[in-house]
C-alpha cells in the first residue's frame, strides 16, 4: 500500500509577545491510503494545529508535507489541494458561515468546483444530509437555529461533498451525543470501506480512537511521544504520559478496577520550551538526563515508536 | 441501614412557554437522594437533565420556565412553596450547584477570593476578613495555594477554575451538591484529578451529590445510584449494578451498545437510529417508541408505567 501522506520534520511556531510558541515541533509520520491515523492528546498538545498545517490552512514554519507523491508545502494552486484534502472542524459554530443556510454551505464546494448543477445539486444535498443524519426540513435553516450536534453534521456533509481522498477530522464527534456519535463513526467507517478514504482522526477520546483508527500517534506539547498500530498501543503503552492518559479515562464498567496514575500539575507552557523532555516536570519517573537532553522517537518494539530516555527501564524491555 | 432522605422529587413536570409552543422539558419524574450518596442523572442532549437541576434550585428562567406540576421536598421542606427569600437562603448554603462551564460560571471582574467570600458572607454572619481567610482555606482544600485568593479567574487554567467553583460550592458545607457535567469541559487527566478530589471531599464532608452527565464512564466511577433520562422522563433507575449489569430498558441497552469499548473490539457500533424527539413535539405513548428496536403496538398508544422489577430497580417499559 502506498503512502498517501508523508509528513517530514514538520514545524509550526507562532510569535507571541511572550516569545516563540512551539505548537508543532519536528513531527514526522506517514499514512497509507485507506487507513486512519488517530492523533490523541489533550488541549494544547498541538494536534489541531498539526491538522491545519497539513492541509495548508496554516503555513508551516519548517518541514515538508508530501501528498500523493507530490510535495505540497510550497504549492500555490489551492483548488486541487482542496479537492482532495478536506477538513471537519472541531467547533461547529465557528466553522460555519452564519449567513449561509445549510443548503448553501453544503453545496458551496460542489458549485465552486463545478461538479454538477441544477436538479443534481438538490439530489446530492438530500443524499448528503441523509448520510449525516440531518433531517431535510433543516435545508433552509441557519446554523444558529440548530443545536451543536446538528451543526457538526453540516460540517461533515460539507467535507464529504467533494468525495475527497483525505480528510482531517478534528474532534468531529466530541460535540455529539453517544447514540449519534455511534451513527457518525459507523458512517465514517462505511465511507472509508466503500471509497477508500484516508483519515487523520484527531481526538482526545481514547475509546473512539481505538474504534476507528488503524494506527495511533500520541502528542504532548507539540511533540510525538508514542506511535504504533492501535491494537499494539492499547495492549502495551510504553511512554509514561500515554500510560497516565490511558488510566485517566473513566471506563463504563463497574467491575474494571484499575490503578489510576494521577499526573500532578498542569501542562507547561509551549512558549520558548526548555531543552529536554517536555513531560519531565510532571513525569513520575523523571531523572536528571530528562531535563537536559530532548528524547527522539525510536523504534522500541517492531512498529512501535517511543520518545523517552527511560522507556526500556520503565517497561522492562531489554535492548 | 438506610441513610436519611435528603431530597424527594415526585412527578415533577417542567415546561417552557415559548412563542412556538409549549416545550415539555420534564414530564413527570420521581426520585430520591439520600444523605452522602451520589445520584447520577444520565441522558443525552435534550433529555431534560439541566432543566431538572435548574428547577430544583429555583433557577428556571422567568417567565418562560415554570414548574407545571409535582413536588420537591428537601429535608422535609416543600421547596415549591417556601417563597423566594427562603429559597435564596437554602441556595448556596444547603444546596449548591456546580455548572458545566467554569469559564462562564465565574465572574471575570472579581478575584477568586472575593467570589468565595461572597458565598460565605451571604449565609453566615462573619466579617470580611474572616470570610477572606475562610476562602483561602477552601482553596487549600481543593489543592490551590491560599495566596491565590487575590487572583482573577482568567489567571487560572480550566481545571483550576473548576476547582475554584468546587471550593465555592463547598464553602458553606451544603448537604447536597448538584453538579451539572462538572468535568465535561476538562481534559482527561485533569478530569481524573477533579473527580478524585470530588470523591474525596464528598466522603469527608458527607455531602450528597446529584451528578448530571452523559458519560457512563464518569458515572461508573462516582455514582451509587443512577437514573437514565429520555425526553423528559426517567426510563430506568437503579443501583450501579442494576444499570450496568442488568440494564433493562431498550434505551439504556442502546446507550451501552453505542459506546466504543476500550476492552472488546467490535466492527460496528450499535447505534440507536434517529434522534431524540423535540420536546415541543413529543410522540404519543412511550417517547422512545420511534427509535425502539423492540417496539410493540401498545408502545405507540400508551405511556408505560413505572415498574419495580427488583428491589430499587425501576423501569418504564412494556417489555
Amino acid at each position: 500500500m502506498t503512502n498517501l501522506l508523508e509528513v517530514q520534520n514538520l514545524k509550526k511556531y507562532f510569535s507571541t509577545p511572550q516569545g516563540i510558541l512551539h505548537a508543532v515541533d519536528d513531527i514526522s509520520f506517514s499514512i497509507e491510503q485507506g487507513r486512519t491515523l488517530g492523533v490523541v492528546g489533550e488541549s494544547g498538545c498541538g494536534k489541531s494545529t498539526l491538522g491545519r498545517v497539513i492541509i495548508r490552512l496554516l503555513e508551516p514554519t519548517g518541514g515538508k508535507v508530501v501528498f500523493g507523491g507530490e510535495e505540497i508545502t510550497k504549492k500555490t494552486d489551492e483548488k486541487t489541494i482542496r479537492h482532495n484534502m478536506q477538513m471537519i472542524f472541531q467547533d461547529p459554530f465557528a466553522s460555519l458561515n452564519p449567513r449561509m443556510t445549510v443548503r448553501e454551505t453544503i453545496l458551496e464546494p460542489l458549485i465552486i468546483h463545478k461538479i454538477c448543477a441544477g436538479n443534481e445539486l438538490e439530489d446530492r444535498l438530500e443524499r448528503l444530509m441523509n448520510t449525516v443524519g440531518l433531517a431535510s426540513r433543516f435545508a433552509d435553516s441557519y446554523p444558529h437555529e440548530l443545536d451543536g450536534g446538528r451543526r457538526q453534521r453540516i460540517g461533515i456533509a460539507r467535507a464529504l461533498a467533494l468525495n475527497p481522498k483525505f480528510i482531517v477530522c478534528d474532534e468531529p464527534v466530541s460535540a455529539l451525543d453517544v447514540s449519534i456519535q455511534a451513527q457518525i463513526l459507523n458512517l465514517m467507517q462505511d465511507l472509508q470501506d466503500e471509497n477508500g478514504y484516508t483519515y487523520m482522526f484527531i481526538t482526545h477520546d481514547l475509546s473512539v480512537v481505538k474504534h476507528i483508527s488503524h494506527d495511533v500517534m500520541v502528542m504532548y506539547l507539540g511533540m510525538m511521544v508514542e506511535l504504533s498500530e492501535t491494537e499494539e498501543l492499547f495492549c502495551r503503552t510504553l511512554h509514561p504520559y500515554t500510560k497516565a492518559l490511558f488510566t485517566a479515562i473513566p471506563v463504563p464498567d463497574i467491575h474494571c478496577v484499575r490503578e489510576k496514575i494521577i499526573i500532578k500539575g498542569e501542562i507547561t507552557s509551549p512558549v520558548d520550551p526548555r531543552p529536554g523532555c517536555r513531560f519531565a516536570v510532571r513525569c513520575p519517573y523523571v531523572q536528571e538526563q530528562c531535563q537536559i537532553k530532548t528524547p527522539i522517537l525510536e523504534e522500541i518494539l517492531p512498529g512501535h515508536f517511543v520518545a523517552c530516555h527511560l522507556v526500556r527501564e520503565i517497561n522492562n524491555i531489554s535492548e | 441501614m438506610k441513610n436519611e432522605v435528603l431530597l424527594s422529587v415526585e412527578n415533577l413536570e417542567i415546561q417552557y412557554i415559548t412563542d412556538d409552543g409549549v416545550v415539555r422539558a420534564v414530564n413527570g419524574i420521581s426520585f430520591e437522594i439520600h444523605e452522602g450518596e451520589t445520584f447520577g442523572l444520565v441522558g443525552e442532549t435534550g433529555a431534560g437533565k439541566t432543566t431538572t437541576a435548574l428547577g430544583l434550585m429555583g433557577l428556571l428562567p422567568e417567565p418562560q420556565g415554570e414548574i407545571a406540576a409535582g413536588e420537591i421536598f428537601f429535608q422535609g421542606e416543600d421547596l415549591l412553596h417556601i417563597g423566594k427569600r427562603r429559597m435564596r437562603q437554602i441556595r448556596g448554603k444547603n444546596i449548591s450547584m456546580i455548572f458545566q462551564d467554569p469559564m462562564t460560571s465565574l465572574n471575570p471582574v472579581l478575584t477568586v477570593g472575593e467570589q468565595i467570600s461572597e458565598v460565605i458572607r451571604l449565609h453566615e454572619k462573619i466579617s470580611r476578613i474572616d470570610a477572606e481567610k475562610k476562602a483561602g482555606e477552601m482553596l487549600e482544600v481543593v489543592g490551590i495555594t491560599a495566596a491565590r485568593t487575590r487572583d482573577y479567574p482568567h489567571q487560572f487554567s480550566g481545571g483550576m477554575k473548576q476547582r475554584v467553583v468546587i471550593a465555592m460550592a463547598l464553602a458553606c458545607q451544603p448537604k447536597l451538591i448538584i453538579a451539572d457535567e462538572p468535568t465535561t469541559a476538562l481534559d482527561v487527566t485533569i478530569q481524573a484529578q477533579v473527580l478524585s478530589l470530588m470523591n474525596k471531599l464528598q466522603t469527608e464532608y458527607k455531602t450528597g451529590m446529584m451528578m448530571i452527565t452523559h458519560d457512563l464512564g464518569v458515572v461508573a466511577e462516582t455514582c451509587d445510584r443512577v437514573a437514565i433520562m429520555y425526553a423528559g422522563k426517567i426510563v430506568e433507575l437503579g443501583s450501579l449494578e442494576d444499570i450496568y449489569d442488568h440494564a433493562s430498558h431498550p434505551y439504556t441497552k442502546g446507550l451501552f451498545g453505542a459506546l466504543p469499548n476500550l476492552t472488546t473490539k467490535v466492527d460496528r457500533l450499535k447505534s440507536i437510529d434517529g434522534l431524540m424527539p423535540d420536546p415541543i413535539d413529543l410522540p404519543g405513548g412511550c417517547p422512545f417508541h420511534p427509535r425502539c428496536p423492540d417496539k410493540m403496538p401498545i408502545c405507540e398508544r400508551e405511556m408505560p408505567k413505572d415498574i419495580e422489577i427488583s428491589k430499587g430497580h425501576h423501569v418504564r417499559c412494556f417489555l
